[in-house]
């Protein structure tokens, strides 16, 4: 009798949660729900903020036209500076993605002018990346309108910019050769650092691997936790806190998770570097400067990257390693930027750094591995 | 499926025949014969019999007149190793075995050289390991001369000879102090097997860096890239440019072209520079004054 008045309450739960939905939609929702057909469930500009959740839901919809008609300053700009503020003028990992949520905080309002602050969160393959714009949102009429703070992407000049191009290319024995018929030797590497550490409930192994050989390398590292008897406890490898292709003489840090571990159930550890020799190029170069190391409770290491090269990057993955006052490794971390690598256009990039790590950072290191379009880097 | 089964079984039998008969008696054969030879076995008595050699991966049938020579012509018998001979005739069973021997000539060799590409300067870097087989692709047990020989761009070649044991030779060699590709050959008899190995330039040595101010920039240019036997280090390796200023650093990894690294980094005043590349670290300058 009791689980039968349970189940009735439930379902009229569900029936008004669904009713509550319908009528009053929450806008962050709709966008990230995906509604297409939903102009109509626009609310009507006649507040700074309500002005602001309609531009956020349009550009979540990507429906560039309503939003940029909606502008109150689109008298500055054309709508293709407003996409490409956005979306990014070269294929790039803003490009691609999806807004996930927004929210919007306003600042300060008057009578005819008002300050909102807009947080678009974009979800990317590689994780979410946050957007935050100042907005001043102007009343014109009976209804708000934005003015939209252009940030202009900028343009490379038509030119001719000559690059002395290095590559590897490899030819591989054939599949009809001789058992003992010579074939290209692996490339050679070594990890030169390792650092096992418990934390968050797990046991993280960071450490640095070196390519010490003259021919480039598509490089992984495999670490297995064994127990005192032997026995395997866990087995991970580096994933995406590496840089896969590393050429001759360089150095890239990795770090292996492993969740649900604790050290102290660890004896020893298996590392298994390995390498696969890959046909590569030595460009493009890319300048890391103006890193700094951000404390505090949102710590993180930031800095430009200025591509020296004249190919467009289109994704430029940068993986930061940290040590201490000793030169010990303490810990690894990772961040992409968000828009394309033009040829000599300065990008900005962040990563998160544990606030107890960054503490005790005494130096760090950068490095970048990058991805365009046309070929793997 | 079910063949396959029948054939073994019918294997088995033959063998425990075979195995049988060796213990009843014996026929004129030779002790030993040369693969791929020809040779004859001696049969005793009158009438018809029926003649088994049962070999690895061989089995050969004769329908035989007893009392007379039966002929194997060569290549009849070209896998090396311990065969079983079983003759029946009538009521009796007559048996023998004998070994057929690699030939004496090496006609093939696997030869395996590794690594195929290694730093200069390596003492015993270089392994050869060299099978020794005749023609029939049998390994040629018997101890047989192989000579190793390294010739690289400079100096003289270097020359090692073994004896094989159970078919096998193998050497260590030096890598050469001059980068360049070497020829590495094994020979046995007649026949000769060569591998190229790649020497490559080790790790650099004094590396050293000038910069020179341009514009707002600093123009960074290394030396000559050489190991420590005077070899220019192959163009894309990686150079590291690193920049430490109040506050802030600046990091480029430039690869190596045409044997020196160059870059632009921002000028920021009393900055310090280093240069380095994997573990081999390089000059530090102090740009300008604090």
């Amino acid at each position: 009798m009791t689980g039968r008045i349970l189940a009735f309450i439930v379902a009229l739960a569900t029936v008004a949660l669904i009713v509550v939905g319908t009528v009053w939609p929450f806008q962050s929702a709709l966008v990230t729900a995906g509604v297409d057909s939903g102009a109509d469930m626009l609310r009507p500009s006649s507040s700074p903020q309500a002005a602001v959740e309609n531009l956020a839901t349009q550009i979540g919809r990507r429906d560039w036209e309503k939003a940029y008609s909606s502008l109150a300053n689109k008298n500055e700009f054309e709508e293709t500076d407003f996409v490409r503020d956005l979306a990014g003028s070269y294929p790039s990992l803003r490009s691609h993605a999806s807004l996930d949520s927004f929210d919007v905080r306003p600042q300060h309002e008057s009578a005819d002018d008002a300050q909102v602050k807009l947080n678009l969160r974009w979800s990317t393959v590689v994780g979410t990346f946050l957007d935050s714009r100042m907005l001043r949102v102007v009343k014109t009429g009976d209804r708000w309108a934005v003015a939209w703070p252009i940030v202009k992407e900028p343009r490379v000049p038509p030119q001719v910019i000559p690059v002395n191009y290095l590559r590897w290319d490899v030819i591989y024995r054939g599949a009809e050769d001789d058992w003992g018929a010579q074939d290209v030797e692996s490339p050679h590497v070594r990890i030169v650092d390792m650092h096992p550490v418990d934390r968050g409930g797990g046991v993280v192994i960071m450490g640095e691997l070196l390519n010490e050989d003259v021919v480039p390398a598509f490089v992984n590292v495999k670490a297995t936790l064994l127990a005192k008897d032997g026995s395997a406890l866990a087995t991970e490898d580096s994933f995406d806190k590496i840089s896969h292709i590393l050429l001759p003489r360089q150095v890239t840090p990795f770090l292996i998770e492993f969740h649900n571990v604790a050290l102290s159930q660890v004896d020893s550890v298996k590392m298994q570097p390995s390498s696969t020799l890959v046909a590569a190029s030595a460009d493009p170069v890319v300048e890391i400067e103006d890193q700094h190391l951000n404390p505090g409770s949102q710590a993180s290491l930031s800095g430009k990257l200025l591509n020296q090269s004249g190919q467009v990057v289109n994704v430029a993955h940068v993986l930061g390693t940290f040590y201490d006052n000793t030169g010990q490794l303490i810990w690894v971390s990772d961040g992409y930027a968000e828009r394309a690598l033009l040829p000599g256009t300065p990008e900005t990039f962040a990563m998160s750094v544990p606030p107890d790590i960054a503490s005790k950072v005494k130096t760090e290191r950068a490095v970048t591995t990058t991805y365009s379009s046309t070929r793997f880097q | 499926m079910r063949s396959r089964l029948t054939s073994f079984l019918g294997s088995l039998i033959v063998l425990a025949g075979v195995q049988l008969a060796v213990a009843q008696g014996s026929l004129g054969l030779p002790k030993t014969v040369e693969a791929g030879a020809a040779f004859s076995v001696h049969t005793a008595g009158s009438g018809k019999g029926v003649l088994y050699i049962v070999g690895p991966g061989q089995v050969l049938r004769r329908d035989v007149q007893l009392g007379e020579a039966v002929s194997f012509a060569p290549g009849d018998i070209h896998n090396a190793g311990h065969y079983l001979v079983v003759l029946t005739g009538g009521s009796s069973t007559e048996n023998g075995e004998f070994d057929v021997t690699a030939v004496h000539q090496p006609t093939t060799l696997s030869f395996i050289a590794k690594p195929s590409r290694l730093p200069v300067d390596l003492h015993d870097g270089i392994s050869g390991v060299a099978y020794v087989f005749d023609t029939f692709h049998n390994l040629i047990l018997q101890p047989t001369p192989v000579s190793f020989q390294l010739s690289g761009v400079a100096g003289a070649p270097q020359t090692r000879t073994v004896t094989s044991k159970n078919g096998v030779a193998w050497t260590k060699l030096d890598s050469a102090s001059k980068e360049g590709s070497a020829k590495f050959e094994a020979r046995a008899g007649n026949v000769v097997d060569e591998r190229i190995i790649q020497q490559v330039p080790g790790d650099p040595c004094k590396l050293k860096m000038d910069i020179r101010p341009a514009g707002q920039r600093l123009q960074l240019e290394t030396e000559p890239v050489r190991d420590c036997s005077g070899n220019a280090v192959p163009d894309g390796t990686i150079i590291t440019f690193t920049e430490i200023y109040d506050g802030g650093e600046a990091t480029v990894d430039v690869p190596l072209k045409r044997g020196v690294a160059k870059t632009e980094m921002p000028a920021h005043n009393g900055a310090t520079i280093s240069v380095a590349t994997g573990v081999v670290m390089g000059n530090e300058i102090r740009w300008g004054k604090e």
